[in-house]
């Protein structure tokens, strides 16, 4: 299976801090990735530096086997939204089009019309007039008409009311099936990502803590519960995510490809919202946490 | 053409969902031989799900022989699962109904009842295998 | 490119040839007027003489409404002006709004994002300024003839070639002001500094030594005796009409410079008329016969710092990473101390 994405130590550094540290990664293609963290872990930058916007301090990165925006040809084979969803205000949605056209060899100006008359978007209304929903939706059309191979968002969702949401998201998925693109789409809600995503990246305070195919990351974490147990007496192969005790009780969210033999646990499936938060909560007291070494 | 529905909350994962939906309609005689699911771009435009999701529901109601693609057409419907007792599907509904109001009557309340539904239909089951 | 940079720009570009071509009428109905006041009331044959000198000065205050407008405003501001208003938002701006990181991620390089920028905007401004140049030139024919001061320094600067360097070059600045700063108001602000800082620069310190200076000394003449007019200078009767004089230079009879002649009233000199005697007046001065030179030197110099510095933009916008100043990562940073620096193992298929 070939690799959209490819990051190897990839690093990047502003002034004194470091937005994104020591990134390896590789993406599978024919997926919808969800890339999730909190406000400030990085992905943006890691998703401006896929489209050669940012330069990599330390490291590399490959898009689709060649250094992202080379040149013209790479630079047709990927599809990029920016944050905010940057458009021309003083350009109308036609315009947008006339302008994709012009930049990009590959442009397929009928499905480009098609998506705009199926949203309803009035060609002639300028793109500063529109509602964030459309301008999100105008800004999807001019990265999917050129037909890429992959297809990078960078928060699409983030500023939109749940049904302008709702819709982005059918007609994204709309394109997946019909052009069987890759997508890499960044949001710090799980949420919205639950739906759509079937490959999942987990970042937080610049660097990667998960990553995976959502299948086999629901099926190999597990909700432990079960009288109060001091975390060191796992069976091997297991590795704690989190912890919590009371008196009582402990509750652990454990990661692991081998069957849970120990009676005294109830065994319960993880949600991916409560998958992920688990690993974006501080070290729990205890053995192991998110060393990620099983013993 | 069926829609499908999918509820979030139930801890059922969305392709099973369609895979019983598309069941269920088949039982109940909503889908015949022949009629036409609706294409995976219908379904993700709808519900906003990843189309793999479709694809892989839509491939193990094939492998259970209940469908069939046809390349550049669609995917239709090959089998049915409804037996000679959609027939019968009138009158038990109209009887379970009536024993619903007397449940009701008798005092039960809907935990009640399905508690009671519940057992009986294990009871049944389980004197079924033995 | 060509098409996008040309819609971006459409409504400016209106608005400035618009005005330009307005002007073009008002300039052609005065000048034409100019000319056959000129030619007809024999003022270039007028040389000397009280009606000649009365003529003169009526001729010369002609249209000074439309003087003023035209030496005072248009052509002293407009290649300053595209470079301000044309050249510095046109990278800033994009940066600026993040519009950019749409540009940029067609399938369009960089460079050819930025030569399509250039060659819209760059054009119209070179192309303005130069259309304003040569309608003021032709237009102030008839007084430069009179007058022979082309070569004075502010003169100089608003006639035939030297205009169009100046708009190069303020666009030039103002493009790479808009790279570096990225932000729309204070490149233009700076932009407008440098600009005036060059340009006085230039004035000062460098076009009097395109060509070395040539010199000539004379004595001083003093007027009549008796009388408290000025001494006659005769060393600038001695040099050509119309060259420019950079700087002047009094020395005393024992050969020290000064700044000024003081004589007290009543001194014994001022009977026998040898007040200034002995004093030497040296001209350094530009001949006219090199004026034209000089404005080649001039468009020459402007316009070659205008391509090094689109040729620096060029360089620059290839090879660096823009994070624009308004943050690429707009949201507040979290401090990283909180959480183990230790990676978890990815397993990735």
């Amino acid at each position: 299976m070939s690799a959209v994405l490819q990051a190897d130590g990839l690093g990047k550094r502003y002034r004194r801090r470091w937005a994104l540290t020591d990134c390896t990664l590789r993406i599978p293609s024919g997926r919808v990735v969800g890339l999730v963290g909190p406000n400030g872990a990085g992905k943006s930058t890691l998703l401006n530096l896929a489209v050669g916007l940012l330069t990599p301090t330390r490291g590399r990165i490959d898009v689709l086997d060649a250094p992202p925006a080379l040149g013209p040809a790479e630079l047709a084979r990927v599809g990029f939204m920016a944050q905010e969803t940057p458009t021309y205000s003083g350009l109308s949605v036609a315009d947008h089009l006339r302008m994709g056209a012009r930049l990009n060899p590959g442009w397929d100006r009928k499905l480009a019309e098609d998506r705009i008359a199926q949203l309803g978007l009035d060609p002639a209304q300028r793109a500063g007039k529109l509602s964030a929903g459309q301008r999100a939706q105008l800004a999807l059309t001019v990265a999917v008409a050129k037909r890429p191979e992959l297809l990078i968002l960078d928060e699409p969702v983030a500023s939109l009311d749940p049904l302008a949401r709702r819709q982005f998201l059918q007609g994204l998925m709309e394109v997946v099936a019909e052009q069987g693109v890759t997508v890499v789409l960044s949001s710090h809600l799980i949420a919205d990502l639950e739906r759509v995503c079937d490959h999942l990246i987990v970042l937080i305070a610049s660097r990667v803590r998960l990553a995976g195919d959502v299948d086999q990351l629901l099926a190999t974490h597990h909700l432990l519960t079960g009288p109060r147990r001091d975390p060191e007496r796992l069976q091997a192969g297991q590795q704690v995510v989190s912890a919590s005790h009371t008196d009582r009780q402990s509750t652990l969210l454990v990661r692991t490809d081998e069957p849970i033999l120990d009676p005294a646990w109830t065994v319960e499936p993880v949600g991916l919202e409560d998958l992920v938060l688990a690993y974006m909560s501080p070290e729990p007291t205890g053995r192991g946490g998110l060393t990620g070494v099983p013993r | 053409m069926i829609e499908f529905h999918l509820d979030t909350r139930s801890g059922v994962s969305p392709y099973r969902q369609i895979v019983d939906q598309v069941r269920r309609a088949l039982r109940l005689g909503l889908l015949n031989e022949g009629d036409q699911l609706p294409t995976i771009k219908e379904v993700v435009g709808q519900l906003a799900i990843n189309p793999n999701t479709v694809l892989k529901a839509y491939k193990e109601l094939e492998h259970t022989g209940l469908v069939a693609p046809r390349p550049g057409v669609g995917t239709f419907v090959t089998a049915t699962l409804r037996d000679g007792s959609l027939a019968a599907h009138g009158p038990l509904r109209r009887e379970l109904v009536r024993w619903l109001a007397k449940a009701r009557r008798a005092g039960l309340d809907e935990e009640s009842i399905e508690a009671l539904f519940r057992d009986a239909f294990r009871a049944g089951a389980e004197q079924d295998i033995a | 490119m060509i098409w996008l940079a040309w819609r971006q720009f459409r409504a400016q570009a209106a608005v400035v040839f618009g005005a330009l071509a307005v002007l073009a009428i008002v300039l052609i109905v005065t000048g034409l007027r100019l000319r056959h006041w000129y030619d007809t009331d024999g003022l270039a044959n007028c040389t000397t003489g009280d009606a000649c000198d009365a003529l003169t000065s009526w001729f010369t205050g002609r249209y000074s409404w439309l003087q003023t407008l035209l030496s005072n405003v248009l052509i002293l501001f407009l290649p300053g002006l595209t470079g301000v208003f044309w050249g510095a938002p046109l990278i800033a701006r994009e940066l600026e709004s993040g519009t950019y990181r749409l540009a940029w991620t067609q399938s369009v390089t960089r460079t050819r994002w930025l030569a399509g920028k250039i060659a819209v905007v760059g054009t119209a401004s070179v192309a303005a300024s130069a259309l304003l140049t040569w309608m003021v030139s032709w237009w102030y024919t008839p007084f430069d003839k009179i007058a022979h001061n082309k070569f004075d320094p502010t003169i100089f600067s608003e006639r035939d070639l030297a205009p169009i360097g100046y708009a190069a070059f303020g666009f030039a600045l103002g493009l790479i002001a808009g790279l570096l700063i990225r932000r729309t108001l204070p490149a233009m602000a700076t932009t407008l500094v440098g600009y005036i800082a060059a340009r006085i620069i230039v004035v000062y310190w460098i076009r009097p030594h395109f060509q070395a200076p040539l010199h000539i000394t004379a004595l001083l003449q003093q007027p009549g005796a008796g009388s408290a007019r000025a001494a006659k200078a005769p060393a600038v009767g001695q040099i050509p009409q119309g060259s420019w004089i950079v700087s002047t230079k009094l020395t005393d009879p024992s050969g020290h410079s000064v700044g000024a002649i003081r004589i007290p009233l009543g001194s014994p000199c001022m009977a026998t008329n040898s007040c200034v005697a002995g004093y030497h007046q040296t001209l350094t001065y530009q001949p006219a016969s090199r004026y034209w030179p000089f404005q080649w030197y001039e468009l020459t110099l402007f316009t070659g710092v205008a391509l090094i510095l689109i040729g620096f933009c060029f360089w620059w916008i290839n090879g660096h990473s823009l994070r624009p100043a308004s943050g690429g990562a707009a949201h507040a940073s979290r401090p990283d101390a909180t959480l183990p620096s230790q990676q978890a193992p990815a397993p990735v298929q």
